[in-house]
This record gives C-alpha cells, sequence and structure tokens, in this order.
C-alpha cells in the first residue's frame, strides 16, 4: 500500500515536470491581460517547438516596477510607446536590432522609425490605437468628433459622462483642446487646463475604467474611451459611436521588447520575427480588436474589423492623432499636481 | 578540622548556587529560543518592510518610479505642504487634507452604519438557543467565502441607476427619474459599511453572549424602562464588544483601496488611493511612502487615545 502511494507520488511529480519536458524550449511573456491571443500562442508553439507561458499585468508601471529588480524571470516584455523610452534608458531590454530581421520587410512605413524607439533596434509593433470618445448617439445628436463633449458639455449631457483615470491621457487630450502641445510645461495652458478639468469634473459621473460596461448598461452616455473597447460596445449596443476630437487626441502602440536578463533570447527573438508576418499579426488584431502595423494583415483579418470606423481612422481626423512621449520628471510632477487637485 | 567542614559547607553551597544560576540561564536561552520563529516573522513581516517604507520618506524620486538613494525631504514636504505650479508659493496641501478629511469622515461613517445595523444583529443571534445560533453565526460568515471585489460589484448592481432598487422604485411608481447613488460619497460609505459588518457582528455577539440577562430581568423588575435597560445595563455591559467590532471596522476602512475605486467611481479619492496613485501614475514614491506613514501615525493615534480613555475610565 504504501508502496503504491509512493509510485503515485513519483507519478504525480513527473506529470507536473513533462509539460515543460516535451517541449524542446521555453518563453515566458509578461503581456496586458486578455491581449494575447490564444491562437497565435497555440501555433508558435507548434511552429518552433517551444512551451509558452503567459502572465498578465494591468498597468505600464506595474510591469516596470515588477521587471526592474530582476529575478521575474520573463523573456518578453510589450510596453506602451508612452514607456518604451523609460526601458530604454534604464537598460531593462535586449538590443535584439529587429530592423534587421527577416520579416522586418511586413512593417508599414509609419512604424519604422517611431520617436520611441528610433530605427527600431528594440521593438516590434504589437498593437496601435487611439484614445477617444465614445457617445451613444441615441442620447446626443450633435458632432461627436470634438472634445468639446467632455470638457464643455451641453446640458443633456450633464452626469452622464465617464472618464477613464488614465492621467497621461486626460491632460494630454485637455491640453490639446486649450492648444498646447504634448508634454507642454507651458504654465499659462497648464493654469488653462487645470480650470478647464475642475470646472468639467463637474459634470462628469465618474472617472472610472470599464467603459464598456458602462455605455452598454446606459450608466453613461459618454466616455472617454479607447477605440477597441468602443468597438466592443457598439457590437452589443449598435448606437455607440466613436469620435475622434479634432483639436487632438492621444495614439498609443504597445510594442513586444525582448528583457536584457532573458532565459531564452533565441526563442524570444524568433517571436519578435514571428509577430511581423502578415498572418500571424492579423491574429494578434483578430482576438483585441485593434489594428497592427505590418503591410499585408488585413488580408487575414476579420472584415468585420477591416471596416470598424473604430480602427481605420477617417483621413480627415488622421492629422489630430498625436503619440505621447514619457514626459520628463518635472512635467510629469506638474501634471500629478493637476491630477491630484482634480481628484480632491 | 571544623574550619575544614565549614569550608566544605560553604564551596557546597557556593556550587548549589552556581547551578541555580546555571538553570536560570539556561532557561533565559531557552525561553529566548522559543521566541525566535515569532521574534523573525515579527521582524522580517512587520519592522523590516515598515524601516524600508519609512527609509524611502527620506529619499529622493527616480525619474520614472522608484528611489533615488539622496537624502531629500520632499517625500515629507509634500505631504503637507504644496509649492503651486504656477507662482511657485508655498501653501498648505488642502489636496491632501481634503483626502485625509474624506477618508476619516466615511470611515467613522461607515463604522456607525455598521454598529448600528450590527448590533441588534448580535443582539438577536445571542439570544437564540444555543444550537440555532451557530447557524446565524455560520450565515454571518458566508459573505467572507466571496471574494472582496465580487462583494463590491455586487453591491454596485443593487444601487447602480438601472440597479435592483432603483427599477423596483421606478415600476412600482415611487420615483420618475432613478436616484443617483453609484459614484458618490454616500456609496462608498454604504459599501464599506457592508463589506466590513461581519467583523463589526463577531466582537459584538462574543460580548453580547456573555452578558448576564438576569441582570437585566433585574432593572425590569425595578421599572426600568428599555431604553433605560439598553443605555444604562445593556451598552456598558457590552462596550469591550462595541469598542472592538468599531476598531475593526474603521482602521480597515481608513485605508479601503478596492471600495472607494468602484463605487466611488475615481471620482473621490480616499488615502489608499492616492497612495496608490503616487507608487503608480505619479512615479513618487516618497510622497507615496511618507503618506503611508502619515496614515500608519493617524492609525496608532487614535488607537493610542483610545486605549488611555480606557484606562482613565476603569481607573
Amino acid at each position: 500500500m504504501r508502496n503504491y502511494l509512493v509510485k503515485c507520488l513519483i507519478a504525480i511529480v513527473a506529470l507536473m515536470f513533462s509539460a515543460s519536458l516535451f517541449a524542446a524550449g521555453e518563453l515566458h511573456i509578461y503581456n496586458w491581460g486578455d491581449y494575447t491571443s490564444p491562437e497565435l500562442v497555440e501555433k508558435f508553439e507548434q511552429e518552433y517547438d517551444v512551451k509558452v507561458t503567459l502572465t498578465d499585468y494591468d498597468s505600464n508601471e506595474t510591469a516596470l516596477a515588477k521587471v526592474r529588480p530582476g529575478g521575474h524571470g520573463f523573456d518578453i516584455v510589450v510596453p506602451t510607446s508612452t514607456h518604451v523610452p523609460i526601458w530604454i534608458e534604464e537598460g531593462l531590454l535586449l538590443e535584439t536590432r529587429p530592423d534587421q530581421m527577416e520579416n522586418f520587410q511586413h512593417v508599414m512605413e509609419v512604424s519604422r522609425n517611431p520617436d520611441f524607439d528610433p530605427g527600431r533596434r528594440y521593438t516590434v509593433p504589437w498593437l496601435w490605437g487611439s484614445t477617444g470618445i465614445s457617445v451613444n448617439t441615441a442620447e446626443y445628436d450633435g458632432d461627436i468628433n470634438t472634445s468639446k463633449i467632455l470638457f464643455d458639455p451641453p446640458e443633456s449631457l450633464m452626469g452622464k459622462i465617464n472618464v477613464v483615470p488614465e492621467m497621461g491621457d486626460v491632460v494630454h487630450m485637455a491640453i490639446f483642446y486649450e492648444g498646447g502641445d504634448v508634454c507642454t510645461n507651458d504654465k499659462e495652458v497648464l493654469k488653462r487646463v487645470r480650470d478647464l478639468l475642475v470646472s468639467a469634473k463637474a459634470s462628469w459621473k465618474s472617472l472610472d475604467y470599464g467603459t464598456k460596461e458602462k455605455l452598454v448598461s446606459g450608466d453613461v452616455a459618454v466616455s472617454m474611451n479607447w477605440n477597441g473597447y468602443s468597438m466592443r460596445a457598439r457590437s452589443e449596443r449598435p448606437e455607440v459611436h466613436y469620435g475622434y476630437p479634432i483639436e487632438g487626441y492621444p495614439l498609443w502602440m504597445d510594442n513586444v521588447a525582448v528583457l536584457k536578463d532573458a532565459n531564452n533570447v533565441d526563442n524570444a527573438k524568433l517571436f519578435q520575427n514571428f509577430l511581423m508576418a502578415p498572418e500571424n499579426a492579423a491574429l494578434v488584431s483578430n482576438f483585441a480588436n485593434y489594428a497592427n502595423a505590418i503591410m499585408g494583415s488585413d488580408a487575414y483579418m476579420n472584415a468585420e474589423l477591416r471596416e470598424a470606423p473604430e480602427v481605420m481612422i477617417p483621413e480627415q481626423f488622421q492629422a489630430s492623432g498625436r503619440f505621447i512621449p514619457p514626459c520628463s520628471p518635472e512635467v510629469q510632477s506638474l501634471y500629478t499636481a493637476i491630477w491630484t487637485e482634480l481628484q480632491k | 578540622m571544623s574550619n575544614s567542614a565549614a569550608e566544605v559547607r560553604s564551596s557546597n553551597r557556593g556550587l548549589h548556587e552556581h547551578s541555580e544560576v546555571a538553570r536560570r540561564k539556561k532557561e533565559v536561552r531557552n525561553n529566548l529560543l522559543l521566541c525566535t520563529p515569532a521574534l523573525i516573522v515579527l521582524i522580517l513581516a512587520a519592522a523590516g518592510p515598515l524601516l524600508i517604507v519609512l527609509i524611502y520618506t527620506f529619499l529622493k524620486a527616480g525619474p520614472y518610479g522608484g528611489v533615488i538613494w539622496e537624502w531629500s525631504w520632499d517625500g515629507w514636504f509634500q505631504v503637507f505642504l504644496k509649492k503651486d505650479i504656477f507662482d511657485d508659493t508655498v501653501s498648505i496641501a488642502d489636496a491632501h487634507i481634503s483626502i485625509f478629511w474624506r477618508s476619516v469622515k466615511l470611515s467613522v461613517q461607515s463604522t456607525l452604519t455598521a454598529l448600528i445595523l450590527g448590533f441588534p444583529t448580535a443582539y438577536f443571534i445571542a439570544t437564540r438557543s444555543p444550537n440555532t445560533r451557530n447557524l446565524w453565526l455560520f450565515l454571518i460568515t458566508i459573505p467572507f467565502w466571496t471574494n472582496l471585489l465580487i462583494r463590491t460589484f455586487a453591491i454596485m448592481q443593487v444601487i447602480r441607476d438601472q440597479g435592483i432598487i432603483n427599477t423596483l422604485l421606478i415600476n412600482f411608481g415611487f420615483i420618475e427619474t432613478p436616484i443617483e447613488m453609484l459614484y458618490t460619497e454616500f456609496s462608498i460609505m454604504l459599501g464599506m459599511a457592508y463589506v466590513y459588518l461581519p467583523l463589526m457582528v463577531l466582537p459584538l455577539y462574543a460580548s453580547i453572549e456573555k452578558l448576564d440577562f438576569r441582570l437585566i430581568e433585574a432593572a425590569y423588575d425595578l421599572y426600568a424602562t428599555r431604553i433605560f435597560v439598553l443605555w444604562r445595563i445593556i451598552i456598558p455591559l457590552v462596550k469591550p464588544g462595541i469598542i472592538a467590532g468599531s476598531i475593526l471596522v474603521f482602521i480597515p476602512s481608513l485605508g479601503a483601496y478596492v471600495t472607494p475605486r468602484v463605487l466611488g467611481g475615481g471620482k473621490n479619492l480616499m488615502l489608499g488611493n492616492l497612495i496608490e496613485l503616487q507608487f503608480g501614475q505619479g512615479r513618487n514614491w516618497p510622497l507615496g511612502a511618507a503618506l503611508s506613514i502619515t496614515l500608519l501615525v493617524i492609525v496608532m493615534v487614535s488607537l493610542l487615545v483610545y486605549v488611555q480613555n480606557l484606562q482613565r475610565k476603569s481607573d
């Protein structure tokens, strides 16, 4: 009997290890939650005989704080454009030179030399999108392509507005509304921005995430929102439309990078190259409902996504979208002061 | 001869004393050894991290989060004072103070709400027959099986504009437009009172259960009114339970993070959220650490005041 138990135990322990024994290699991906297509992971695992482990994070700050001290065991991380320079500057990323990889030829021209990673020496584009405004057009029939809806709303929308508590996005949308530039430290502009936000807050219902649920349930009629979420909201409530504020709105891009202390550098590089192939980039987009930056991937994308007004920015609003770099610590502390003032 | 005999006796006594000392030393050593697990846990899990937090308050904020190992008072300075970002004048940090005030106010309110709801509940349970008491206590602990976040979201479904309460009231024609409850200070208070209610009921039950009900009978025999019995007999006797329950509700409420985040709609920060902001998007760890220590000091001071009051009363 005792012998039998011991055998059982050994079998169970062996089973625990077996998953990693079957595959030749390993890859540990650290990515945003609900963002990585399972289909993509499976395809990569089969193609390269690698066992992929996925771990989630919920904000750029969380990811940074966890990776910085080391000993995390991750190979791949997916920071947003606003944070990529921080990762590079702090020496956390490995210079894998994606620009010399085989599939780099598929990367769109506009994404080959971004400000946040000049020459693409570290990162590969994952997905990109915009932060605009979702409007329930059954409750508001005016022009939706303006941030006036958030900052100086009509009487009918009072108390029906949600704003996502993303400091950088909110402050910048207000800066653009007041005619300022990204990461501005112009005190005159910032003073107007603070007054604008403080007076606008009185007409907001909440400063919260969960934008899709709020729009679909009808708790709010307007929400500052990410385009992918707006599209998901529209699929459940067709009258939710997505506006691109003509005064200016933030653009962002998440990028795949390899960590300097990665254990599986070769597999991580394979993964970077793998992502730049059109059919794989399409898998990423199809899962998360955001656009990618790979040419020819639209041929493999869901038709619904390819035609979505949330994903394909209309010609006349393209110039208003702006990428936001990480602002300097001095500027950041100005914005934090405004932000705290707003929530006191 | 007699001399030497005396010598032997005295040396014997010396030996005896010596062994006595050794025994005591051993006892002390054993006691210390027995304490080590507790000491290690205390040092590693309580004092150590606290010390790190304290040290961080005196460092410079790193440009992108984290700290730089240089001495600085900035963290503490920013807790109480602010430099106006527009004209560089220094004034009281009114944003922080109003957030502190809101935290204390809402915590007191939710403690009182929990007390008002919890006292009758505990009294009811304590006056059942011993067999059924266990069932009632069991029912009180059921919400604890569910994650805090899920219970908070459940409250949200109840009080939202299209939620259970508003839908019912509208359907029965009591009101026409929904009462706005979600994303207000009221919803934070309600959420905290609900979430921490069992922490109030259990200590209350423990002290009401020990209550000598013959005293109440005696009071009625002497023509005391119900109110009088409650104020002069029951409440003084179960006071330890009331105080323990209030502390157990007040302290976690003061540092609550999830409830204000979900039910407050982010419009009304509480201390927990303010601290999180500094460690996250604000990238100011020293300020976050200093705010944490300030919160700790508030809790300690209120506990000390309470303990001293108690002692003075019992004297």
